[in-house]
């Protein structure tokens, strides 16, 4: 039973078509990283698996249990997307920390509000996660007081704070001077396992040669082109993921 | 008259100024939040209608609300409700003025409520939507999300035209003057009119001027305290 499936997707803003049927599957543990010049529907696609846009037709299965099918045009209940989203985490582009909290404040805030444990579990849980992406000397730093790639591991420990099924990162390191790359790139690195599904979409073409078990090329809202990475990276099908590939070489 | 005297008989005057001062902060800015969340509905109605009041509220002003809200019981239904209390508050217990000072206090808190409904929407409304996502996807609620994320970070940024607006409601109650409520200045022209003493109008810039230097120490520290985080 495939961890994720996405039939069919689309989604219109006003007459623009973003994505024009996206399907794909990934078994649990898998790696996916979504490549693709910008306006390719990317960021659309991570925003309809969390459930922050509604697809307009498609569905999107977790584990065999169908969470939306948007063919079905009924508004789901506020209390079903809450639901829904709690089989997927998303980490933003501009990290979207809570300034008015500390880095262990932001990691615990949701659970304790949601009530996944004890007090003293989350709060353990949390330190536990910020250690993992080696930030357990900022634990009451405040965001500002952090330089950006930080302030990213803190929010990807807040993501895994909520053990979603399926971690989404929308462009990671996008936001980042180059030199902060690294430090997030090694703690994405760091969380591949057998049982955490994880979908990257990343500009950063060595990491998702490296770290991806499937890379998916997307261009003007369709699957171009899906693969395991020597595919794709290796010996591209597509005459639109070659000039794509290339553009980056060029620039290198 | 000595300087002692004017200065006790003016300060009759400024507990009604304070008076207004207090109970317009204490109503209005409670009443300015629902106030805000209607014009920032959903439902296009609400947002019409609160939009239409705070037009209305902000658009005329604040001396002729006072005198609306002051006579047009009176003109309209014959019922001058506010004279009416003047009466029986002094009949039944000796207090001057009750009914003209709640006349002033409900148009005072109408119009601040308005006005703070404005800075409160500005506040939430500057707040990016990344930081609703970000809670969203985390599962919360849309009332946690308020409440826990997006409304200190309001605050922070409410604070500051907040506190404008505090100094200039505390210079705002002469305005009540209008209907022959004694606050302070009244008291002042009371003096010239019956005293033949002009000085004490101008002594009383000293009492706002003292009251506003208190503010705005409170207030400088109430935007201090939320300076710890930075949005």
């Amino acid at each position: 039973m495939a961890a994720l499936e996405v039939k069919d997707l689309k989604k219109n803003f006003g007459k623009t078509q973003v994505l024009k049927g996206i399907s794909f599957t990934l078994e649990k543990g898998q790696v996916l990283a979504i490549i693709g010049s910008s306006g390719s529907g990317k960021t659309t696609l991570l925003r309809c698996l969390n459930f922050l846009e509604a697809p307009d037709s498609g569905t999107i299965s977790v584990n065999g249990k169908c969470l939306i099918d948007g063919s079905e045009n009924l508004r789901l209940s506020d209390k079903v997307i809450r639901q829904n989203r709690l089989h997927f985490g998303l980490v933003f582009q501009n990290f979207n920390l809570f300034p008015q909290y500390t880095a262990l404040e932001n990691v615990t805030l949701a659970p304790t509000l949601l009530k996944t444990g004890t007090p003293e579990t989350i709060d353990q849980k949390a330190r536990g996660l910020l250690e993992r992406v080696g930030l357990s000397d900022k634990l009451s730093n405040y965001p500002w007081q952090l330089s950006g790639g930080q302030q990213q591991r803190v929010a990807i420990a807040r993501a895994l704070a909520m053990d979603p099924e399926v971690l989404c990162f929308d462009e990671p390191t996008s936001a980042l001077d180059p030199e902060l790359t690294g430090e997030v790139l090694r703690v994405i690195r760091g969380l591949k396992s057998s049982d955490r599904t994880m979908i990257v979409v990343t500009h950063e073409m060595d990491f998702a040669r490296s770290v991806a078990d499937v890379v998916m090329f997307m261009a003007d809202g369709v699957i171009e082109e899906m693969g395991s990475p020597e595919e794709v990276f290796g010996s591209p099908k597509s005459e639109k993921t070659r000039s794509f590939l290339q553009s980056f070489h060029s620039e290198l | 008259m000595s300087f002692l005297d004017v200065t006790s008989f003016l300060m009759d005057g400024f507990w009604i100024s304070l008076t207004i001062f207090a109970v317009t902060l204490l109503c209005g800015a409670p009443l300015g939040l629902p106030i805000a969340l209607c014009s920032m509905s959903r439902f296009r109605i609400v947002r019409s209608i609160s939009k239409v009041i705070v037009w209305i509220v902000r658009g005329i002003p604040l001396m002729l609300q006072i005198f609306i809200i002051f006579y047009v019981p009176g003109l309209l239904f014959e019922k001058p409700i506010f004279s009416e209390l003047d009466r029986h508050f002094f009949l039944e217990y000796g207090i001057k003025d009750a009914g003209r000072l709640i006349a002033v206090l409900i148009a005072f808190v109408l119009n601040y409520a308005c006005y703070f409904s404005e800075i409160y929407r500005g506040g939430i409304e500057s707040i990016s939507k990344g930081q609703y996502e970000a809670g969203y996807v985390l599962g919360m609620t849309k009332g946690q999300v308020f409440r826990r994320v997006i409304l200190k970070q309001s605050i922070q940024r409410i604070v500051p035209p907040m506190s404008n607006e505090i100094i200039t409601l505390i210079k705002d109650t002469a305005l009540a003057n209008c209907i022959m409520v004694c606050e302070i200045i009244k008291q002042a022209k009371e003096l010239a009119a019956t005293k033949a003493l002009v000085w004490p109008l101008f002594y009383t810039g000293a009492f706002y001027l003292l009251f506003v230097g208190l503010l705005t120490i409170i207030l400088g520290k109430v935007e201090k305290k939320l300076s710890y985080f930075r949005s």
